[in-house]
């Protein structure tokens, strides 16, 4: 049986990457998946969790996640796509309407 | 409820304040006058009515209504509750009589004037404070009462606000009468902390049932109390601000600062006999600063020119008067004096608007002369309040004061025959310096600045009077009928209001006294006198008022030359007294200034200028330094904004693991 601690390693390896990709990137796209990079790091700690306690609650959180994760790539996207339409831009650094 | 008909009496006039308060100023004249009248004639016919059952056979005692309870809290309750006695019943068709014959006068002295809703409103609600005052059942009632005239006193004297002297004069009222406010709460507190309660009938009961009870804590109270009466009733040392308060309209000053709100103190005294009959201490000072008052007041009211200077400082003696008569325990004295002086100084000061009037706003004597023929009802109504205040007989005047100075003489107590004497002299100098009035503006030449000349007393602005009559001046002219019968009906009080005194001396029965009896069952034991001493003192009194009198006669008719050269005699003392005694200046240099000292050095420059000040800019500093450093997190770069937060989330994350070992449990 796999130790719970690699399971956790590598969630905390997989969400430092959404993380440090998410400020890097500049690319709208990118960006975006490394949000989801970041909340299947978290999946995966609930899965790993739920499995090492014997309940069922994490798994079912994680469905949870998906629906949220799907629902928001669906807005998402179609707000990359209304932006590109009127910017031509995918850059974040240039999509700073809210700036003082 | 039987006798609940008695909250209408302050509630008209509170309902007349209301609508001309609110709506007034888009009502017709006609209408505000109307309004102001009715609600004050009515509360006139109810007490009227009270008159009809409390002399009624087999009368109650005491009227009374209670309200459900205002204040109550464990072993405390006040309620609004109204009782009618005989003293009250005095009190009430003094206010709404002479109240009423007051509100038809201004309705002509003040028809010219801008804000004339305004001044009926306040009117009202004078009446509506000044009843609740004297209806009031409990002290605490009558304290809003008496803070209520105060208020309206403060409106009234500051009613053309737009003149500096004015709006000084206002407040310098409400201020001084604060002080005194001051002792009254606190004998207020006294009364709680040592009877539970505030209820005139309960308090008193409970000082009757203890005859042990001597000096002490009454005396504490007493003495409290004499300070709230010495700020209402403009008593040593408390009396400067009633000359000032002359500044508001005439109709004002007779119905508010002669007749009816400054013996509210007297009153007070009066109602809470019960309490001063038991600390001869406190009555002793009572009668101290009562007779320093009259004398003081009236001696310098001989030097003023200034036609209503000489009735406030008048007015002033006269309450030094009453003081007198409640410290020799004289009570139903002081109230007789109360009454006829409301009759004649009420008529005095209306009079004396009225010749203002007529010389279109002139108030110095020094311009006036010669009236006589010109304005003979003013002039005769004026002749009836003159003889009436020096004190000759048969006039109201003479009896009232009369009976106060025979009861000053054969009283216990020990300054018994200097009070007199003090009270004699004063005597004297009120009648001198009403006859000096009297002459100097009805009798000798003429020094009335003729139309043309108008233009120079606007100018002087002497009253804001002038700026509204000076459209329809025509030289001196006699007051509308308006004005006219109140002085008449005045004057018919003030020759007769003394003879329901007239004492057993001179034929008469004393009925003044006898019909307060149920009120003021005094345990002093009445010295019992001959009525020889009483006509003997009683002409004494009576040749005194002539003597002054004659030097007015002499200094002002027959020579009018002797008075300058008199004057210049004794020129020290005359400046002394024309600068009454420096008291303003001294009362400036020891109180006023020390507290504008302090006000501005310590409470503005440093606690408000330092602290307070200090510490909203601090703040305000400390807001702009921190937001000047932190606006610049938001740079509208999304990547920063994440990184700020996976900062956060890491810095919590570190406390959340590691902190427990940074902070016992």
């Amino acid at each position: 049986m796999v130790p719970i601690a690699y399971y956790l390693i590598l969630a905390a390896i997989l969400f430092s990457i959404g993380v440090s990709a998410f400020l890097i990137k500049r690319n709208v796209i990118t960006v975006f998946m490394s949000i989801e990079l970041m909340l299947n790091a978290v999946n995966l700690t609930f899965v790993a969790f739920s499995h090492m306690w014997n309940q069922v609650q994490g798994q079912i959180f994680v469905f949870f996640v998906m629906v949220v994760a799907a629902a928001e790539a669906a807005v998402g996207l179609a707000i990359i796509i209304a932006i590109f339409r009127s910017r031509q831009t995918l850059n974040v650094d240039q999509i700073n309407l809210m700036r003082l | 409820m039987p006798y609940s008909y008695l909250w209408l009496i302050p509630l008209l006039p509170f309902i007349g304040f209301l609508i001309n308060g609110t709506i007034g100023r888009k009502l017709p004249r006609n209408a505000v006058t109307g309004i102001a009248l009715l609600f004050t004639a009515v509360p006139a016919v109810i007490v009227a009515y009270l008159w009809t059952i409390m002399k009624a056979a087999n009368a109650p005692e005491v009227i009374r209504v209670v309200s459900r309870p205002w204040i109550a809290i464990t072993g405390f309750q006040v309620n609004f509750a109204f009782t009618v006695d005989h003293l009250t019943l005095i009190m009430l068709s003094i206010i709404t009589g002479v109240g009423f014959l007051i509100h038809l006068y201004s309705a002509g002295y003040m028809a010219h004037e801008d804000g004339y809703w305004r001044f009926f409103a306040y009117l009202n609600l004078f009446m509506f404070f000044m009843s609740v005052l004297v209806l009031s059942e409990s002290f605490l009632l009558l304290f809003v009462g008496w803070e209520g005239v105060g208020l309206a006193s403060y409106l009234l004297i500051g009613f053309y606000f737009k003149k500096d002297a004015a709006a000084n004069a206002g407040k310098k009222a409400f201020i001084v009468n604060r002080i005194g406010d001051f002792g009254f709460l606190l004998a207020m507190f006294l009364l709680i902390a040592h009877f539970g309660n505030l209820n005139f009938t309960q308090v008193f009961a409970e000082i009757t049932a203890h005859p042990e009870w001597h000096g002490g804590f009454l005396t504490a109270i007493a003495l409290l109390l004499v300070l709230g009466a010495a700020g209402k009733s403009a008593q040593i040392p408390l009396y400067v601000w009633l000359p000032d308060a002359m500044e508001g309209p005439t109709p004002v000053s007779a119905l508010i600062h002669a007749a009816t709100m400054v013996t509210a103190g007297i009153y007070m005294v009066a109602r809470c006999h019960t309490l001063f009959d038991r600390s001869p201490f406190a009555l002793g000072v009572v009668a101290i600063i009562g007779a320093a008052t009259a004398l003081f007041a009236a001696s310098i009211g001989m030097v003023q020119q200034d036609i209503k200077r000489v009735l406030a400082y008048s007015t002033v003696s006269q309450l030094g008067y009453m003081f007198l008569a409640c410290g020799v325990a004289a009570y139903s004295a002081a109230i007789f004096h109360l009454m006829t002086h409301a009759f004649f100084k009420a008529l005095l000061f209306l009079a004396a608007g009225s010749v203002i009037h007529a010389l279109s706003g002139e108030q110095d004597m020094r311009k006036m002369g010669a009236l006589r023929k010109r304005i003979p009802v003013t002039f005769w109504t004026m002749t009836a309040g003159v003889f009436a205040i020096a004190g000759i007989y048969p006039f109201s005047g003479f009896f009232s004061k009369d009976e106060i100075l025979y009861q000053t003489f054969t009283s216990p107590n020990p300054l018994a025959k200097l009070l007199w004497l003090v009270g004699l002299v004063t005597a004297g100098m009120t009648s001198f310096y009403m006859f000096r009035l009297w002459f100097k503006t009805f009798f000798g030449a003429s020094h009335v600045e003729e139309e043309g000349a108008h233009g120079h007393t606007v100018a002087q602005g002497k009253d804001e009077h002038d700026e509204g009559q000076a459209a329809h001046s025509h030289g001196v002219h006699e007051s509308p009928w308006v004005m006219l019968a109140p002085l008449v009906i005045l004057a018919i009080l003030s020759v007769i209001g003394g003879w329901v005194g007239i004492p057993a001396a001179l034929g008469g029965h004393n009925e003044m006294e006898h019909f307060l009896d149920p009120v003021f069952t005094t345990e002093v034991a009445p010295t019992i006198v001959g009525h020889g001493l009483e006509l003997g003192l009683a002409a004494v009194s009576l040749l005194t008022a002539f003597i002054g009198l004659l030097i007015a006669y002499f200094l002002y008719i027959r020579k009018p030359g002797a008075s300058t050269a008199f004057v210049l005699r004794v020129k020290p003392l005359y400046t002394l007294l024309e600068n009454k005694f420096y008291v303003d200046e001294v009362y400036h240099a020891l109180i006023v200034m020390p507290l504008i000292v302090l006000t501005r050095i310590l409470l503005y420059g440093v606690v408000d200028f330092g602290i307070v000040d200090a510490s909203g800019k601090l703040a305000g500093a400390a807001t702009r330094g921190l937001g000047s450093v932190t606006r610049r997190i938001q740079s509208g770069n999304i990547r920063s904004y994440a990184g700020w937060l996976a900062l956060g989330a890491a810095a919590v994350l570190t406390v959340m693991i590691f902190g427990h070992s940074l902070w016992p449990h």
